[in-house]
């Protein structure tokens, strides 16, 4: 009996109830419309609150001879550092390298992990021989395989896409993995009991099963990719937002460390929303989790 | 046309769900299984669906041996295990691929209707209430039309009203190509509305307690008399199939085991 909710309306008919929603959470998920939309608006600007005011703080003390400014530029300086690297067309071509490289390292990364997940966690055998290795790999801090790489790879574009892709293939094979061994067996018995091949039982039943866990390791992957960026543009580059961020530090210039550092997660949050975003006609069917991005 | 002859299921870890069981169900008939829990009745269901292989003895449907699932027999379970990213007339359709589009879309429409869902197919499994999702498993279950329709306490998850409203529904449906009903359920009362047989079972291990045929004329009145006297005859003969039968000697000898 799934009725807990009907306790304050227990007067009523119940034949009247056999069309309404039988549970709490069928309940919510019948009209969860208003409710995000409200704290979407407020939750939006309440967010900014704080960081706007500390920055119209710290604009104020520098203006106000409290401070030079010299190590903690001011916002307005900031804003202008970055519009003169936009205007030079700095901006763009340090931004461009860094997406391509998270693009490169992230497809790698996550191919392979999405590859072996499915491989490891479709068969129990593979998973005991493969396992073991990738969880003892996953142990290494991966900044640690940065001479190695340099020293294979040479200290160009396939060492750094290599970093990244290292960074990206783990939580993507754990997220696939894990998701497929623990597609629910009752789903399972329903596709037996329709007869479904093994190519229609992986196609029709356990693929969309682990669409939404697959996509947020993906997720997952993809913010781990730029943090891995950032270490691989450390390592003698020559462009990169990362180059810029230790470019500063050697010109003794931290405004523009900031303006990278600003542009690194203005193109991380939106490569995230992107991500979210292309995949969400695959998951209009959830319950949960559409409305937070 | 449903045979089934010495059906015993031991587990992996010895337990020992069914023993030597024997039954045959007519062509057309609805035959509901009532027992305690850990009688076997569950054990019995996934063997004829053909989820699990027996230990020992042999299913028929007419003269095919049961090896696996068969396209003439459809599971309806305790849950309704609809596929959460398909729609409902996905969900319906779901065992009706080898068709085109139109012809699929005919015979969902019609089997939404049928189970009072019509208008409801566009929607997602989360937006139906518990009933609704039941009655689109229903209608999944039966849009392929199996001959033989086993049902693994399908309502029991429901709110009385629900429940009676879908026994309506099941026996309409029924009514139409009158495919023969293995039904499992823990509720006299439904048992004795539905089945034209109760087969009251035994655990430990699992067997044929007793039967009782039912000849009460359809649509059966709940109050009436003689739907009361076979419910405590059930109540009764239930209440005795969990008494602890005088048999240690048969379980102490492995070797013999029981046979009757």
């Amino acid at each position: 009996m799934t009725l807990p909710a009907s306790t304050t309306q227990a007067g009523a008919p119940p034949a009247e109830r056999l069309d309404a929603p039988a549970s709490p959470t069928l309940a919510a998920g019948t009209m969860p419309v208003p409710a995000p939309a409200r704290r979407w608006g407020t939750g939006g600007i309440v967010g900014f609150m704080l960081p706007f005011a500390l920055a119209l703080v710290w604009e104020a003390s520098v203006r106000l001879g409290f401070s030079n400014g010299r190590l903690m530029p001011p916002p307005s300086r900031i804003g202008a550092t970055l519009w003169d690297l936009a205007q030079t067309g700095e901006l763009a071509s340090h931004a461009g390298a860094t997406l391509w490289r998270v693009a490169a390292g992230f497809g790698l990364g996550a191919a392979a992990g999405t590859v072996l997940g499915a491989v490891s966690g479709a068969s129990p055998v593979m998973r005991r021989i493969m396992d073991p290795t990738l969880q003892a790999l996953r142990a290494i801090p991966s900044i640690a395989w940065v001479p190695l790489f340099i020293l294979w790879l040479g200290i160009f574009e396939a060492s750094k896409v290599a970093l990244i892709a290292v960074g990206v293939f783990f939580p993507v094979y754990l997220g696939v993995a894990a998701a497929l061994s623990g597609v629910d067996r009752k789903i399972i018995e329903v596709g037996r009991v329709f007869r479904l091949s093994r190519l229609q039982m992986i196609r029709r039943v356990t693929l969309p099963a682990i669409l939404p866990a697959w996509i947020t390791a993906l997720r997952t992957g993809l913010g781990l990719g730029f943090m891995f960026v950032v270490a691989a543009e450390f390592m003698g580059a020559s462009e990169g937002l990362g180059y810029l961020l230790v470019d500063g530090q050697q010109l003794g210039r931290p405004d523009r460390i900031l303006a990278a550092i600003i542009a690194f997660a203005v193109l991380g949050k939106i490569a995230d929303g992107l991500l979210v975003v292309v995949t969400r006609p695959l998951l209009t069917w959830q319950d949960v989790g559409r409305d937070r991005l | 046309m449903l045979r089934i002859d010495a059906l015993s299921k031991t587990y992996a870890d010895g337990n020992k769900a069914l023993d030597t069981l024997d039954l045959n169900i007519g062509t057309g008939e609805i035959v509901a299984l009532v027992g305690g829990s850990g009688c076997g009745k569950t054990t019995l269901l996934r063997l004829i669906a053909g989820l699990d292989t027996a230990t020992s003895g042999e299913i028929r449907l007419d003269d095919a041996v049961i090896s696996g699932p068969s396209a003439d027999v459809g599971v309806i379970f305790q849950e309704p295990r609809l596929f959460p990213w398909l729609t409902i007339d996905d969900n319906v359709a779901f065992g009706l691929s080898h068709l085109s589009a139109f012809e699929r879309e005919g015979l969902v429409a019609n089997a939404l209707s049928r189970v009072g869902l019509s208008g409801h197919g566009h929607r997602w499994p989360r937006e139906l209430s518990g009933g609704q999702q039941q009655r689109a498993a229903i209608a999944r279950a039966l849009i392929t039309r199996p001959r033989l329709l086993i049902m693994d306490e399908p309502f029991s998850a429901l709110d009385p009203t629900t429940r009676q409203s879908l026994h309506r529904h099941l026996l309409s449906l029924w009514d139409e190509s009158r495919p023969t009903v293995l039904l499992v359920t823990h509720d006299v009362e439904e048992a004795v509305s539905l089945a034209d047989r109760i087969i009251v079972m035994r655990p430990n291990p699992g067997r044929l307690h007793e039967e009782f045929p039912n000849l009460l004329s359809r649509p059966r009145d709940r109050m009436g008399t003689g739907f009361e006297s076979i419910s405590r005859s059930i109540l009764k003969s239930l209440d005795q199939s969990l008494k602890p039968t005088p048999q240690p000697a048969a379980r102490a000898t492995a070797g013999e085991a029981a046979w009757w």
